[in-house]
């Protein structure tokens, strides 16, 4: 009824209602949803490629986003970061719009585009995750590249602490990157396959890592590929195939028939093996 | 195609200009006047007559002929190579080997003179300028092999070094006896030269040695330009390729440096290959279109130059070069500033239309008391419930509705009421067909589906043919059971507006 | 023999104070791609002088230096448009906005003929061996009578201005240099610190040319950064040691400009000239025998590593 209120004044006076974000109203229970995504569509040149996507993610959980190559996953990633052009749709931060609350956003891009030459080591790289905590002029002190070296410590590089970024191994890098993220300390973090191209090691400690983030009440969504390991890994999942398949907690969405609208019908081995290690795991 | 582009392009220069040129040459004595390009002479800027403009468009001049074609000449052989110098990123080489070439001519100067020559013979001087510039790309691409010292700073490195090393020749050509060296680096950055028949030779026979290069080599060009790691891996010389595209812009650059100066020269190698950028996103045509800028953008300053004989050629060309670059980049039908604004804002509009006419048909639908027997019919509907279908502000959904109405999809609206009108209807409940196929299509061919779904499309059918549509429709529940119903429900329960 | 008097040491010390303010912005240009930006500005600042000149009708410097430096900002402020609208390449988008500028200025030029003689050449490029002519103040100390040149007090201002910057804001520089992205992300806005860096590169590439010349600012805004890029690894090592580099480049400069001509029986040569030969010889060396990235050692350690398997 208020809606319809607002609606008639608006059309009667012409007239956009005043309040925040030109009267538009926030469902209340999205103040507190670290991520929440209303009617986004995206697209590249005339073809849309994300659509309609509604999504509103739980706090303090690891949520993943699986679906098929192509699926729109990095750019629905994107999106909500401002880095691709929104064709329509609203997307907010803990209540507020991205714009407003970027520093509590934590991205973990899917190759990262830098100078590899550049002269910084890993130390430096990770330090650069918490100089928003410095503001400007103050230089990097004691306490800040404390914090990195921890924060190295967690993802097993501390040796490496003094290497130029370029003379580290690929998956190393993006540990750096990941340590990076940490020492941000943001509320939400963006991963865009955090899994890809790491040993067995690696993925051990990234999936500490995330565990980690959880005890601290921090919320991680996390672009995932395989299939066997997200009952394991994750307690929320996102299925997507250019739309929000199904979204929920692992346990009630992740099953054959939704695996099978997000992979397609004939994709029977993968999503058997899926229910096998989910079936195994209750 | 590409070919056929390059055919053509080279075809048209030869019919409109080299023809009537060589026509003339054997006509006219080429001493007979010479103009400066960069000329300051101190005369006032007198306009045109009608005579002058048809005199100047028709290359009835000798000497204007000899500028405009040489220049157009020069433009097209360097909008060409620009072409890959851009897609390789390194636009700024034309400008590191002209500054490369002083010690050069330096040095040549110095020999000749050691040799007891006057020191200022051209041919010489610009065989010192090649030898120089050869070097100082050989020097640039070493920099890049050896080093982990970027094509950028490379680049700078080289220029800066090589022309420091010829002030500092120029430093002792100045304290030689026989220094008649007064202005030699002007002499030959084209400030006081000018065109004469030999330039025309030099320019034209370049010109045709870029594109015989050019083409033969496209293949190979365009797999360095794109993928530099993959061609070494394949095994091809990439070095070699490297130093064949760099030696014609050297070749290019000096041939360029004495004829029309410096400045030109560069802007000639940058500006036309990035304002074809925006017309076109295969590389053929973009070197077809960039030698066709880099030869209009010479013939236009020329020309003009030649009607206001105040205006120094060079000068005149670069603006008209870069005149063309910003109208490209502003309308440049590929990648162009406002094709790719509209663009978006027109999307924008059609997919705030979908929405619109998909949630005013949903609402409807719900209002269908039982779906399996009746047809959803038209009537009015509750703003407030489109409202809060979406997650659009009520400003939003009252601009949808106004363009709605103005396109004559809403037959009224107002005290929180809408109705569409018979076009409307029609128009809503296609849209919501179409998506539910192409929802349906995406559930049942996930696999694959994603590269073929083109929301946009008006009809299904179109896209996926006559039978995979009615195979489809099948597929949907509500269709199945009651055949009457137009339309297939939804495959997935419909958010908010059904209270 | 050489023969060196005080106007020798107010050339290097000169030389010196220009060649670090350029080499430690230019680190910053070397890192970000941008290494020709000294070259393009120094181009492109034609119609800025022509403009100063044609509104005052004065040959004044400090209007030419206005001009020059609001020209040379704008420089900045177009390839960033160019490039950021258009998706146009940096280097591509440098070379239209220099080269449009450097014509647009030729004609003015030409209008400026008119009414005086305003050469390009004799307004553009200074030459370092003429600064100590111009004396801006005599200081006297225990009966020395030393006069200060003009440029020295100009150059050493803005050397000591851009260290300052780099040193206060050196954690914005490098983090919004190495990825910008996250550097608006933290809320250190990247393109903020891209316009700060430059107004310094424009001021101090005009403040330069215009007393020394331009050739000393493209060299030392390239060569020094690059040539410490290759000896360490470290932005905080880096920044000094570059700094380093270009004070030996100018003194090493202008010592060889008078030493090395006599042995082809010449008098002397140019020390703007000469200094960027020197730059240019110090890169080759550290291409040569850098400690890890150097030709040598890189061989060296190849031949090791080989010679360690059976
Ligand atoms: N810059 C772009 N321009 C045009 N189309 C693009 C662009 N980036 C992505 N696409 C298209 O958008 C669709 C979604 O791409 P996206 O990168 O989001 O997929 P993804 O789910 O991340 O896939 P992957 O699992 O392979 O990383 C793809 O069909 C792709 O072709
Ligand atoms: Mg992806």
């Amino acid at each position: 009824m208020i809606r319809l209120f607002h609606f008639d004044r608006a059309t009667q006076s012409g007239q956009a209602p005043s309040g925040e974000e030109g009267g538009r109203e926030f469902p209340e229970h999205s103040a507190r949803s670290p991520l929440s995504v209303h009617d986004l569509t995206v697209a590249y040149h005339r073809k849309p490629v994300v659509w309609d996507v509604d999504l509103e993610l739980p706090e303090g959980k690891l949520v993943a986003l699986v679906g098929p190559n192509g699926a729109g996953k990095s750019t629905l990633i994107k999106a909500c970061q401002e880095l691709v052009p929104k064709a329509s749709g609203l997307v907010q931060v803990y209540g507020r719009p991205y714009r407003h609350q970027r520093h509590l956003v934590g991205y973990v891009p899917q190759r990262e585009s830098v100078d590899w030459d550049f002269p910084v080591s890993a130390m430096d790289v990770v330090a650069m995750g918490g100089y928003h905590r410095l503001g400007w002029l103050r230089p990097v002190n004691k306490r800040c590249r404390s914090e990195a070296m921890q924060a190295l410590e967690r993802v097993g590089l501390a040796d490496l602490a003094g290497r130029q970024i370029s003379q580290l191994s690929g998956g190393q890098q993006q540990r750096t990157f990941l340590a990076r993220a940490l020492a941000q300390d943001a509320r939400l973090y963006l991963m865009d396959e955090p899994f890809a191209a790491v040993d067995a090691a690696t993925e051990r400690v990234i999936v500490e890592l995330l565990h980690e983030l959880k005890a601290r009440g921090r919320t991680c969504f996390v672009v995932h590929h395989d299939l066997a390991t997200v009952t394991e890994y994750f307690d929320w999942v996102v299925l997507m195939n250019m739309r929000v398949v199904d979204a929920g907690p692992t346990k009630e969405v992740f099953h054959q028939e939704n695996l099978r609208k997000t992979y397609g019908g004939k994709l029977t081995v993968l999503s058997a093996a899926a229910e096998a290690v989910r079936n195994a795991g209750e | 195609m590409r070919r056929a582009a390059l055919h053509l392009a080279l075809g048209l220069w030869i019919l409109l200009f080299v023809v009537p040129s060589l026509r003339g040459a054997v006509i006219h004595d080429h001493t007979e006047g010479i103009r400066p390009l960069g000329s300051l002479a101190n005369r006032p800027i007198d306009w045109p007559s009608r005579a002058d403009l048809l005199r100047v468009a028709l290359l009835q001049d000798y000497n204007t002929r000899l500028v405009v074609v040489s220049a157009s000449l020069l433009g097209t052989a360097c909008g060409l190579i620009g072409g890959f110098l851009l897609l390789r990123k390194r636009s700024l080489m034309g400008d590191t080997l002209s500054h490369a070439t002083l010690p050069g001519i330096c040095l040549a100067f110095m020999g000749m003179v050691a040799f007891g020559h006057s020191g200022k013979s051209m041919p010489g001087l610009l065989l010192g300028a090649l030898l120089s510039g050869i070097l100082g790309f050989a020097t640039v691409l070493a920099i890049r092999k050896v080093t982990r010292v970027k094509d950028d700073a490379a680049m700078g490195i080289v220029l800066s070094v090589f022309f420091g090393l010829g002030v500092a020749l120029l430093g002792l050509i100045q304290k030689m006896p026989e220094g008649s060296a007064a202005g030699l680096e002007a002499f030959i950055y084209g400030k006081t030269a000018s065109m004469v028949f030999e330039d025309f030779l030099v320019v034209s026979s370049v010109t045709v040695a870029a594109l015989l290069v050019c083409v033969a080599l496209f293949k190979e060009f365009r797999l360095v330009c794109f993928d530099e790691g993959f061609a070494s891996s394949q095994g091809w010389p990439v070095v070699v390729l490297d130093t064949i595209m760099l030696g014609l812009v050297t070749i290019v650059t000096v041939a360029g440096l004495q004829a029309v100066g410096l400045i030109l020269v560069i802007a000639f190698l940058i500006t036309p290959a990035a304002a074809a950028r925006f017309w076109t996103h295969r590389l053929g045509h973009l070197l077809a279109l960039g030698a066709l800028i880099g030869g209009l953008s010479g013939w236009m300053g020329a020309a003009i130059s030649a009607l206001l004989p105040r205006l120094p050629a060079g000068a005149i060309i670069v603006l008209v070069a870069a005149i063309l670059f910003l109208v490209s980049m502003f309308f440049g039908s590929a990648r162009g500033v406002l094709v790719r604004w509209f663009r978006q804002s027109r999307l924008k509009r059609k997919i705030g239309r979908q929405h619109l006419l998909r949630a005013a048909y949903e609402w409807l639908e719900s209002r269908v008391e039982n779906p399996d027997r009746e047809r959803v019919i038209n009537g009015p509907i509750k703003m407030a419930a489109l409202v809060s279908s979406r997650s659009w502000s009520v400003p939003e959904l009252n601009r949808e509705i106004r363009r709605a109405y103005d396109d004559a999809f809403v037959q009224s609206f107002s005290d929180g009421e809408l109705c569409l009108n018979e076009a409307g209807f029609l128009a809503a409940a296609r849209v919501t067909r179409n998506h539910r196929l192409w929802e349906l299509y995406l559930i049942e061919n996930a696999d694959i589906a994603p590269n073929h779904v083109d929301r946009d499309a008006d009809a299904v059918e179109h896209v996926l043919g006559e039978p995979l549509v009615n195979e489809l429709e099948k597929l949907l529940p509500a269709y199945r059971d009651a055949r009457r119903s137009p339309m297939p429900g939804s495959p997935h329960p419909i958010s908010g507006g059904a209270e | 023999m050489i023969e060196w008097y005080p106007i020798d040491t107010w050339i290097v010390l000169t030389g010196i104070v220009c060649a670090m303010g350029c080499a430690v912005l230019g680190n910053f240009l070397v890192l970000r791609r941008m290494s020709m930006m000294g070259d393009a500005i120094s181009h492109a600042v034609l119609p800025g002088l022509a403009m100063a000149f044609l509104i005052t009708g004065s040959r004044a410097s400090l209007t030419m230096f206005v001009g020059a430096a609001v020209v040379g900002v704008l420089t900045a402020v177009f390839t960033q448009w160019v490039s950021h609208f258009g998706n146009v390449d940096r280097g591509a988008s440098m070379g239209i906005v220099f080269t449009t500028l450097f014509a647009f200025g030729l004609l003015l030029i030409v209008q400026a003929a008119d009414r005086v003689d305003l050469d390009p050449s004799c307004v553009l490029y200074g030459a370092i061996e003429l600064t100590p002519l111009e004396i801006l103040f005599r200081w006297s100390i225990a009966g020395w009578e030393i006069g200060v040149p003009r440029a020295f007090v100009v150059l050493g201002t803005v050397c000591l201005l851009n260290v300052i910057v780099v040193v206060l804001f050196f954690k914005e520089f490098r983090l919004s240099s190495f990825d910008p992205a996250l550097a608006t992300t933290l809320g250190f806005n990247a393109r903020i610190m891209h316009y700060v860096l430059m107004t310094l590169v424009a001021i101090t590439t005009v403040a330069s040319f215009e007393a020394v010349g331009s050739i000393i600012v493209i060299a030392m805004l390239v060569v020094p950064a690059a040539t410490a890029h290759l000896l360490t690894d470290r932005l905080s090592t880096m920044v000094p040691l570059s700094m380093v580099i270009a004070g030996s480049c100018a003194g090493l400069g202008h010592l060889s400009a008078i030493t090395l001509p006599k042995w082809f029986g010449f008098e002397d040569t140019s020390t703007s000239g000469m200094m960027a030969v020197v730059a240019g010889a110090l890169f080759g060396m550290a291409v040569l025998i850098a400690p890890r990235y150097g030709w040598v050692a890189r061989r060296l350690a190849l031949r090791r590593a080989s010679r360690r398997l059976p």
